[in-house]
C-alpha cells in the first residue's frame, strides 16, 4: 500500500473530522455536503444553472460588491481602533495613522474600496438590467437592490466627512445644503414659507432636515459624531439586514436569472 | 486642434454630440457589437487617451487620486457596454433565425455543482479583487487636505464624484429639484421599473430587439444623463463651476458673462412690452400653465396618439401614466439644458417668494 500523503493523514485526525463532517468534495454526495454543511457556503444552491456561474453572464459584480463590503467592514473596524470622532482629534488621528502605523494601507484600502464598491454596485445593477433580471419573479428583489444602492452611496457620503479635512467638510456642506432645499422640510425649500402660523415659523434652520442631518446649522463637531455613528453602526446594520434579504430572495426567486 | 476640442467639450456642443453618438450606437448596435468594431474603437481611443493625458493641464486633473475611480469606471462602463451590445447582437441574430438565446442553450441550462464551479470562480474573483485593491492602495496614498476650516471654502467645492451628476444638474435646476426631487424620482422610478415593464421577453438573457423601449430608456438615463454628467462635473468644471475645456488651464479669474432670463420676463417685458404684474402668480402665469400642462395635459395627449393607444392596450392606464410621468420628469433635464442654451432661459417658473423656481 502506497504511503498516505500528509493531507490524507490530516483528514483522518479527530480535529479535522470534527470541523468538516464530510470527505473531500470529489463525489456528488460530498459536494452537496460541503455546500449545505458550511454556514458561509450555504448561501449558494448546491447545484445551479451553468449560465449562473459564467463570468460573461454575471460579471461577478454582485459577489464582488459583497466581498468589498466585507473588506470595508474589516478595514473599517481596524481604523476605528485609531480614530476618535471629535473636532480636536479626528484630523490628527488620520495624520498619526499615516505617519506612525508601519506598512499602514488600511486607510487606502478603505477609501479606494469605498469607491470600488460604488462602481461594482452600479455595474451590478447595469448587468441586472441588461439581462432583464428584474422581471417577474424578481421584481421585489430589484427594489431591495435599489435601496441597497442608495445605502451604499449614503455609506460613502457619511464616511467622506470623517477625515475632517477641507475636502470632507466642504463636500458635506455642498451635500447638506441640498437637504436645506427639500420641499416643505427644508427651510430654504419651496413650501417652507407657507408653514407659518402667525409669527411662529414651523420650518426654520433650527429644526429642518438639514438640522437633523448635521445636528446643527453647519458642519461642526455634532455633525461629525452623527456621521460617525451613521457610518460605523447604523447604516451598516441596515445594509447587513438588507443584504440578507437580498441573498435570501435570490435563492427563493429561483436563483440567478436564466431564460424561462 | 486643442482649441477645437476645448470648444467642442462645452456641454452646449458635447451634449448634442453625445446624444447623437448614443442614438447611432443603439440604432446600429449590431455593427457596434462586433469584435472588429471594438478593435477599431480601441485603435482610436488608446492613442487619443494618451494624447489627452500628455497635456499638462488635463493630466493634473486626471491623476488626482480621487479621480482614479472615475477613470476605472469609464473604462469598465465602456467595455461592458460594448460587451452588452455584442451579446445582444449575437442573441438577436439567433432569435431572428428562430433559435433560442445562447443563455438558453441546453449546455448552458444544464445544472452544475456549486463546488467546484461557482466556489472557485468566486475565489478567483476575490483574489483578483484583493490584489487589485492592495496594489491600488500601495500606489495611491489616500489624499488628505488641510485640516477642516469652516471660514475658508475651497473653490470649486465639489461633492463626492458619484454625486457630481447631481451637482452638474444644479447649473440648470435649483437645489430642491436637482438635489431632492430628481434624485427621489430616480430612486422611485428605478424601483417602479419591474412593475411598469410587463414585457415578459428578455428575462435572463441579453437582447435589445425584444425589449427596445426598456433598453433605449434605461441606457439613455444611465449613459447620457448619469455617466456623461459625471464626466462633465469631474473633468470640465473648475472654479465657480465654470466650464473649462480638457486642455484649458484652471484660471481662477476666468469670467463668463451669463445673462439668463426668466420666462416671465420674456412674456411681459419682451413680448408684451409692459412692466411685470404685481401679483406673483399672475406674473408667472405662462410658466405655471406650461409646467402644469407638461405634467398633466401632455400625458393624456400622448395617450390619444397611435403610439400611446398601443401602449395603454399593452400595459394598462395606470402603468402608462406612471411611465409617462417618470419619462417626462427624466426628460425635463435635457429640455431645460436645451432651453438654457438656445434662449438663455433661467427659470420657467420663478417664484423666489416661495423658493419655488423651476
Amino acid at each position: 500500500m502506497a504511503a498516505k500523503g500528509l493531507a490524507d493523514k490530516v483528514r483522518e485526525t479527530q480535529v479535522w473530522k470534527s470541523i468538516f463532517r464530510h470527505g473531500p468534495p470529489d463525489n456528488a454526495r460530498n459536494r452537496a455536503a460541503v455546500v449545505a454543511g458550511n454556514v458561509f457556503l450555504h448561501l449558494h444552491p448546491i447545484k445551479l444553472k451553468k449560465s449562473g456561474v459564467q463570468l460573461g453572464y454575471t460579471w461577478c459584480m454582485g459577489g464582488l460588491t459583497f466581498f468589498i463590503f466585507l473588506a470595508l467592514t474589516v478595514s473599517g473596524v481596524l481604523l476605528m481602533f485609531y480614530y476618535r470622532p471629535t473636532a480636536e482629534y479626528a484630523f490628527n488621528d488620520i495624520i498619526a495613522l499615516r505617519e506612525h502605523v508601519p506598512l499602514g494601507i488600511m486607510r487606502e484600502i478603505h477609501r479606494w474600496g469605498a469607491h470600488a464598491m460604488v462602481i461594482t454596485t452600479w455595474l451590478h445593477m447595469f448587468r441586472v438590467f441588461m439581462t432583464g433580471s428584474y422581471k417577474p419573479p424578481r421584481e421585489f428583489n430589484w427594489g431591495v437592490g435599489v435601496i441597497l444602492l442608495v445605502l451604499t452611496l449614503l455609506l460613502s457620503f457619511t464616511g467622506y466627512l470623517l477625515p475632517w479635512d477641507q475636502l470632507a467638510i466642504w463636500a458635506i456642506t455642498v451635500g447638506a445644503n441640498m437637504a436645506k432645499a427639500t420641499p416643505f422640510l427644508g427651510h430654504g425649500g419651496p413650501g417652507a414659507a407657507l408653514a407659518q402660523i402667525g409669527d411662529f415659523v414651523m420650518v426654520s434652520d433650527k429644526n429642518d432636515v438639514r438640522f437633523q442631518l448635521l445636528a446643527g446649522r453647519f458642519v461642526g463637531e455634532p455633525a461629525l459624531l452623527r456621521f460617525y455613528i451613521l457610518h460605523c453602526v447604523f447604516i451598516p446594520l441596515v445594509v447587513g439586514t438588507l443584504i440578507a434579504v437580498h441573498f435570501w430572495r435570490v435563492r427563493k426567486d429561483g436563483g440567478i436569472s436564466a431564460p424561462l | 486642434m486643442r482649441e477645437f476640442i476645448n470648444w467642442m467639450a462645452d456641454p452646449i456642443r458635447s451634449f448634442p454630440v453625445v446624444c447623437v453618438l448614443f442614438f447611432l450606437m443603439m440604432k446600429y448596435y449590431r455593427i457596434v457589437g462586433t469584435k472588429k468594431f471594438l478593435y477599431l474603437a480601441l485603435a482610436f481611443i488608446i492613442p487619443t487617451a494618451i494624447w489627452f493625458g500628455s497635456d499638462p493641464n488635463f493630466f493634473t486633473i486626471l491623476i488626482l487620486p480621487d479621480n482614479i475611480p472615475i477613470i476605472i469606471l469609464l473604462v469598465l462602463v465602456g467595455y461592458l457596454q460594448w460587451f452588452t451590445l455584442y451579446k445582444s447582437a449575437e442573441n438577436d441574430k439567433r432569435i431572428e433565425a428562430g433559435l433560442c438565446p445562447i443563455e438558453g442553450l441546453p449546455e448552458n441550462r444544464e445544472k452544475v455543482w456549486c463546488w467546484p464551479n461557482l466556489v472557485y470562480t468566486e475565489l478567483f474573483c476575490i483574489i483578483a479583487a484583493t490584489c487589485f485593491l492592495v496594489v491600488w492602495a500601495i500606489i495611491f496614498k489616500a489624499p488628505l487636505e488641510e485640516p477642516a476650516n469652516p471660514t475658508w471654502a475651497p473653490n470649486p467645492a465639489k461633492a463626492p464624484w458619484y454625486f457630481l451628476g447631481l451637482q452638474e444638474m444644479l447649473v440648470y435646476f435649483d437645489p430642491w429639484m436637482a438635489g431632492v426631487v430628481l434624485p427621489g424620482v430616480v430612486v422611485v422610478g428605478l424601483i417602479a421599473i419591474p412593475y411598469i415593464d410587463t414585457n415578459p421577453k428578455g428575462n435572463g438573457y441579453f437582447t435589445i430587439m425584444e425589449r427596445p423601449l426598456a433598453m433605449w430608456g434605461f441606457l439613455f438615463g444611465w449613459l447620457v444623463l448619469w455617466i456623461y454628467l459625471i464626466i462633465v462635473g469631474t473633468f470640465l468644471r473648475g472654479p465657480n463651476w465654470t466650464f473649462y475645456g480638457p486642455f484649458e488651464y484652471w484660471d481662477y479669474h476666468k469670467v463668463v458673462a451669463e445673462y439668463n432670463v426668466n420666462l416671465s420676463e420674456f412674456l411681459w417685458i419682451k413680448g408684451l412690452n409692459t412692466s411685470m404684474p404685481q401679483n406673483m402668480f399672475l406674473r408667472e402665469i405662462l410658466g405655471i400653465v406650461v409646467s402644469l400642462g407638461y405634467v398633466f395635459v401632455l400625458p393624456p395627449m400622448m395617450a390619444a396618439s397611435k403610439f400611446g393607444k398601443g401602449m395603454i392596450e399593452k400595459i394598462g392606464n395606470m402603468r402608462y401614466y406612471i411611465l409617462v410621468m417618470l419619462f417626462l420628469l427624466m426628460m425635463s433635464l435635457p429640455i431645460k439644458m436645451v432651453l438654457r442654451w438656445l434662449f438663455s432661459l433661467k427659470y420657467i417658473v420663478a417664484l423666489p417668494e416661495l423658493e419655488l423656481n423651476l
